[in-house]
């Protein structure tokens, strides 16, 4: 049995609730985690990042930041290669990540905008 | 609810799916299954995207690619390369017609570049059977501020002030007509939705139902809340079965939630909402007969008045709008009337939705703002004329409406603009014709759609349509008569003065403007004999050039009456009186001997 909707409010908490259901379509101010998806990622664990990525970013119920993959960029010694671009800043590159790194990069950088020092590879402007 | 980083959008309007869609969109399945991708891809059925020359059509989001003519055998190539590694699969992209470059990008398709997509903003981006996902995007919430913010009258004021016209051919501002209903006395009013959409070629009220069946219903629910009905009707013609279904299933899921009978949102507001199908009629469309249809009568227009408002539905206050402009009411509702009122022209406000065909390059389905001129939308949107022929004419609005040649290009889409050309706004049929169409043919074609749809009440609309019919057919065929041209005028006239409904009263105007623009075609049919364009067969003749022919035979032998003779290797010759122009002789000449005209 469906639960009914008997007010605006109870209209306006569905809505809230519905919201996730289209937003991985909306490209609007959105954090971006772009992880690279190469043979030579895929060969260093990339598959593993990405559930990782995906595991925290429903822990901590982050359903509004977009997570593309792409390919090999020529850096094959470092992969796994993960990138973070928060709106307006310059798109941050992340190397030899493990499993255990992405909870550390979800919290301090997507969330709080701090950086993860000790697993930077670089910036592109 | 699981966290889905890529969604897979795959159109299911029934042109992409008589395409294929439903049999692509399995594969996606199974190929994600296979490759451990279902739980972090979510694949959705979607409404019209409008590029239906280019489906199957899918769209993979956060990116935005938009992937063309996409087969079930290209799946696993897009779920490997592009969902798996993050390569995008550059064969399938969409290659735009006049540059010959891919575009990568959703929304850098020129298509796109010049619409202004409102009514059709859902259509193509929800999956339009979970009501849910129109929840998402700000669904019911236009109803919801009206039921609990605004007094039926402020409803009202709020539509005229939106400046909101009919969008079913008419024009009529919307406002007006509601407050016309709300004024009539009566416990019991009806809303109906008009959607027995029959113009030849027109599809935008389908595709709204389609891809947006919600807005729809969520507009009715306004208008019956600002003119006091408690309950509806949606008129759909049974050849949009695809509509009908997810109609049923959006009433279905609304009325679930309880969003659809008593006590909406809490409020003392009721509302159930049916669907009638339509057996077809064209006459339908028109209101009363629209009204007598859902009563179960014969499907025939009466004189107004009574206007529907004061006696309509089994004799109760009815009001009647067309899908699209129901579709633009909780927008209005919900984005205020200044927001729709800022975009268009002094007199039409908003959008219009054109259903684009013909021989422009993109054909489809179209969301432009009020003013824009035919130019843009043929040239810019449309891609310009198929194999860049010469631009000949645009028939718009269907059978009720006229063609606009060269010199309309520049004038703006508006309703009085459009009717001071000779044309109408309508419902939003746009048909682009190049110097191949022959334009006697053209209103012929017009002609014989409204004279087998007259439904015979009036003698002018049943008979004179019938004579009009009589002579076109005679003036293609090679033998008209140079009085043809003024009886064509003197009918064409009669019939629009005394005609009862529309359906009589615009039925000659593809033959009247055409008449006036297209003048010196009519006569080279009747004085010479000829059809300029090449179109009109029974005025065609095929002849062999002596000096080029080879006598090789070859037409001779493809010729299915055997009316060519000629001996091997001397030139052949076509028996006019025996030739019946189906040109199989001049398909396969191998050295382009033979010509018609």
């Amino acid at each position: 049995m469906t639960e009914k909707i008997r007010s605006l409010d109870d209209l306006r908490k569905l809505k809230e609730r519905s919201g996730d259901l289209t937003s991985a379509r909306s490209e609007e101010n959105k954090v971006k985690i772009i992880i690279g998806m190469g043979t030579c990622g895929i060969a260093a664990g990339a598959r593993e990042i990405m559930s990782a990525v995906l595991r925290e970013l429903e822990t901590r119920k982050l359903h509004n930041v977009a997570v593309e993959t792409t390919g090999c960029i020529g850096m094959c010694q470092n992969e796994p290669l993960l990138d973070v671009i928060r709106p307006g800043e310059p798109r941050i590159t992340y190397c030899l990540l493990k499993p255990e790194d992405v909870s550390r990069i979800v919290s301090e950088h997507v969330v709080n905008g701090r950086i993860v020092q000790d697993k930077l590879f670089g910036r592109a402007e | 609810m699981a966290l889905y980083r890529a969604h897979v959008l795959i159109c299911h309007g029934t042109g992409c799916a008589s395409g294929g869609s439903p049999k692509v969109l399995e594969a996606f399945k199974d190929e994600l299954q296979k490759k451990n991708l279902d739980k972090e891809v979510l694949v959705i059925a979607t409404g019209c995207h409008g590029m239906c020359e280019f489906g199957p059509i899918v769209v993979v989001y956060p990116e935005g690619t938009f992937y063309s003519r996409v087969s079930p055998a290209d799946v696993p190539e897009i779920v490997e390369e592009h969902l798996y590694k993050g390569r995008i699969v550059n064969r399938l992209l969409y290659k735009e017609p006049i540059s010959a470059e891919k575009v990568c990008h959703y929304k850098e398709i020129p298509f796109y570049g010049k619409q202004h997509r409102i009514v059709l903003s859902n259509c193509g981006y929800i999956n339009p059977d979970n009501i849910d996902e129109y929840i998402s995007r700000d669904g019911y919430q236009a109803l919801g501020k009206c039921l609990t913010e605004m007094s039926p009258d402020q409803v009202i004021d709020e539509m005229k002030k939106s400046g909101l016209r009919g969008r079913g051919g008419g024009g009529f501002p919307t406002g007006l007509k509601w407050s016309f209903c709300a004024a009539s006395k009566g416990e019991k009013k009806y809303v109906i939705c008009n959607a027995d959409e029959g113009d030849p070629g027109a599809f935008m009220d389908r595709s709204i139902l389609e891809g947006d069946p919600h807005a729809v219903i969520e507009g009715m629910m306004i208008g019956a809340y600002a003119m006091g009905a408690d309950e509806g009707y949606i008129y759909c013609r049974a050849e949009y079965p695809l509509a009908i279904k997810r109609l049923q299933t959006a009433i279905k899921q609304a009325t679930e939630y309880g969003l659809l009978g008593e006590n909406v949102l809490g409020t003392d507001f009721n509302f159930t909402l049916h669907i009638k199908e339509g057996a077809g009629a064209f006459v339908c469309g028109e209101e009363t007969a629209l009204m007598a249809s859902i009563e179960g009568q014969r499907g025939m227009p009466r004189p107004r008045p009574p206007f529907p408002a004061v006696k309509g539905l089994w004799g109760k206050p009815t009001n009647i709008n067309n899908v699209e402009t129901w579709a633009n009411v909780p927008r209005i509702i919900h984005q205020g009337a200044e927001c729709f009122a800022a975009m268009g022209t002094e007199k039409s406000k908003g959008t219009k939705v054109f259903a684009l065909t013909g021989k422009v390059k993109n054909t489809g389905l179209v969301e432009v703002p009020m003013g824009i001129t035919i130019r843009e939308i043929v040239y810019d949107i449309g891609g310009g004329i198929i194999g860049d022929k010469k631009f000949k004419a645009v028939q718009i609005g269907g059978p009720s409406g006229g063609c606009l040649v060269d010199e309309h290009l520049d004038i703006p889409v508006d309703y009085e603009s459009l009717t001071a050309a000779g044309a109408i706004m309508g419902s939003g049929g746009l048909v682009v014709l190049d110097e191949a169409n022959c334009m006697v043919d053209t209103a012929k074609f017009f002609l014989e759609f409204t004279q087998r749809e007259s439904c015979g009440k009036c003698v002018p609309c049943r008979e004179g349509t019938k004579k009009m019919l009589d002579i076109l057919t005679r003036i293609t065929e090679g033998k008209g008569v140079p009085e043809d041209l003024d009886k064509l005028q003197y009918l064409g006239e009669q019939i629009k003065a005394t005609s009862l409904c529309a359906l009589g009263g615009t039925a000659p105007n593809p033959v009247l403007t055409t008449l006036k623009y297209f003048r010196e075609e009519y006569e080279a049919h009747i004085f010479d004999k000829k059809c300029p364009a090449g179109a009109c067969q029974r005025l065609l003749s095929y002849t062999i050039d002596p000096e080029k022919c080879i006598g090789c035979t070859k037409c001779a032998r493809n010729c299915p009456v055997n009316c060519i003779a000629g001996k091997v290797k001397e030139p052949h010759v076509i028996d006019q009186t025996k030739c019946i122009k189906c040109g199989a002789c001049m398909a396969n000449c191998p050295v382009g001997a033979i010509s018609k005209g």
